[in-house]
């Protein structure tokens, strides 16, 4: 399972992508994921509006994680 | 206009003189002559739309130069909009540019972009792009997505033919402190280059109904890596729905925070027993600011609070509003006795109630 990090999510995390599959807790719903996210880096507590996307389609909370799954954190930008 | 001007695109077996011709007569509002607005406008300009109107209220500064390729060192300190209408219509005299020397606001948004086909958001923050989106909702008008952050971009094209509207994407507006912005983070002056252009790609596919919407996806650029990724997302019934604009655009926040309309600061400018705090940056304060101001920027406050003159009510400023706001919810957590105040809309809402230049 891999995590493609982008924007602000990028900048918490420090790197572009995570691999969490040697994790030994690996989140099985993209609600999971979130407080993962939020447990692992502090910083993404404060982010309200995140949108996820399992292999390239938008996820909302409930959907199911499986190994092979690639993940995007897209965060809000709006710079211009 | 001689035969010659749109040749090259009219043989194009796919384009032609139909999609010529729709371009000539489509009328697009484009929202900020910055980093993105100037590419968008410059192509579509050059390849023909027939009308194109420009909401900007910013003046030129030495920071823009890097990445808004139009303005040229002598434009500094002029009205952004001047100096583009200046130039496109140079770039091609047939085009009808209308400048709107002023930011998007609730009270104009409805009524700029009725007149329009397609709307191009090239705005820099939060609030403009839910309004927009709002907007165009009610109006039922396509618009054209473009956003930055930090060596990244996004475009999208949204609410277009019963499609996705940003909300969709994200359905409300981060708080102030959860994103940062261009002036903030910093921006690599090609990458408004490349997304802009994307931009004005979508907004010619729409104009002339060719090839392949971005519609319903998100596209998202990574210049460091040259990869592009493409996010399918879908309508959510419900943001379709939407019938007048929200009571306020302005950035919403849990905490309490006492605030002013900007047009409530303009009588007590000449107060000299107020403390008026600018928390933007040093470039920002030397291009334009208020006399009466004392500049503490947002990332010197930790050390420079002692500065400010606590007998007096105490009220920040920055460009939009929401440094200003950071910077009082900080205040208020190492003085929490204290009261300070907010000037909502910051510097761009007061410009438009009195000349700063």
């Amino acid at each position: 399972m891999e995590l493609l990090l982008f924007g602000i999510a990028k900048d918490i995390v420090g790197e572009s992508n995570i691999d969490l599959s040697d994790q030994s807790s690996v989140p099985q719903s993209v609600a999971e994921l979130k407080l993962f996210l939020s447990a692992e880096y502090p910083d993404f507590q404060k982010l309200t509006s995140l949108a996820i996307a399992v292999n390239s389609e938008y996820a909302g909370d409930e959907v199911l994680l499986k190994s092979g799954d690639e993940i995007a954190i897209i965060p809000p930008v709006s710079g211009g | 206009m001689s035969a010659e001007r749109y040749h090259r695109q009219e043989i194009l077996k796919d384009f032609g003189p139909i999609a010529q011709q729709k371009l000539s007569d489509a009328k697009v509002l484009v929202i900020g002559a910055g980093g993105l607005g100037i590419p968008v406008l410059t192509y579509l300009n050059a390849m023909g739309v027939g009308n194109l109107g420009i909401v900007e209220h910013d003046t030129v500064s030495e920071s823009n130069l890097h990445r808004q390729v139009i303005y040229n060192e002598a434009d500094i300190g002029r009205q952004k909009n001047d100096a583009i209408l200046e130039r496109l219509k140079a770039q091609n005299s047939n085009t009808n540019l209308i400048g709107y020397n002023t930011f998007l606001f609730k009270e104009n948004a409805l009524k700029f972009i009725s007149d329009y086909d397609l709307v191009v958001d090239a705005s820099d923050n939060f609030p403009t792009r839910y309004l927009v989106n709002d907007a165009c909702v009610i109006l039922n008008k396509p618009f054209v997505y473009g956003a930055l952050h930090g060596f990244e971009g996004q475009v999208s094209v949204f609410n277009h033919k019963g499609g996705p509207t940003y909300r969709c994407l994200f359905p409300n507006m981060p708080k102030a402190d959860e994103v940062p912005n261009c002036n903030e983070h910093g921006v690599l002056g090609i990458l408004p280059g490349i997304i802009g252009n994307l931009q004005a790609l979508e907004a010619i596919k729409v104009l002339t109904d060719i090839g392949e919407v971005l519609s319903g996806k998100l596209l998202i650029f990574s210049a460091l890596e040259q990869s592009y990724q493409k996010i399918k997302f879908k309508l959510v019934d419900q943001n379709t729905k939407i019938k007048t604009l929200a009571e306020s655009y302005e950035f919403s926040c849990d905490a309490t925070i006492n605030s002013i309309e900007a047009v409530g600061l303009v009588p007590l400018l000449s107060d000299t027993n107020i403390e008026l705090i600018d928390v933007r940056t040093s470039e920002e304060f030397s291009h334009k600011n208020l006399s009466l101001a004392k500049h503490i920027p947002l990332s010197e406050l930790e050390q420079r609070h002692t500065e400010i003159d606590l007998n007096k009510p105490v009220y920040l400023v920055c460009e939009s509003g929401v440094r200003s706001r950071k910077a009082l919810l900080l205040l208020q957590e190492w003085y929490p006795n204290k009261t300070f105040v907010n000037v909502e809309g910051g510097m761009r809402k007061l410009n438009t109630y009195v000349n700063l230049y």
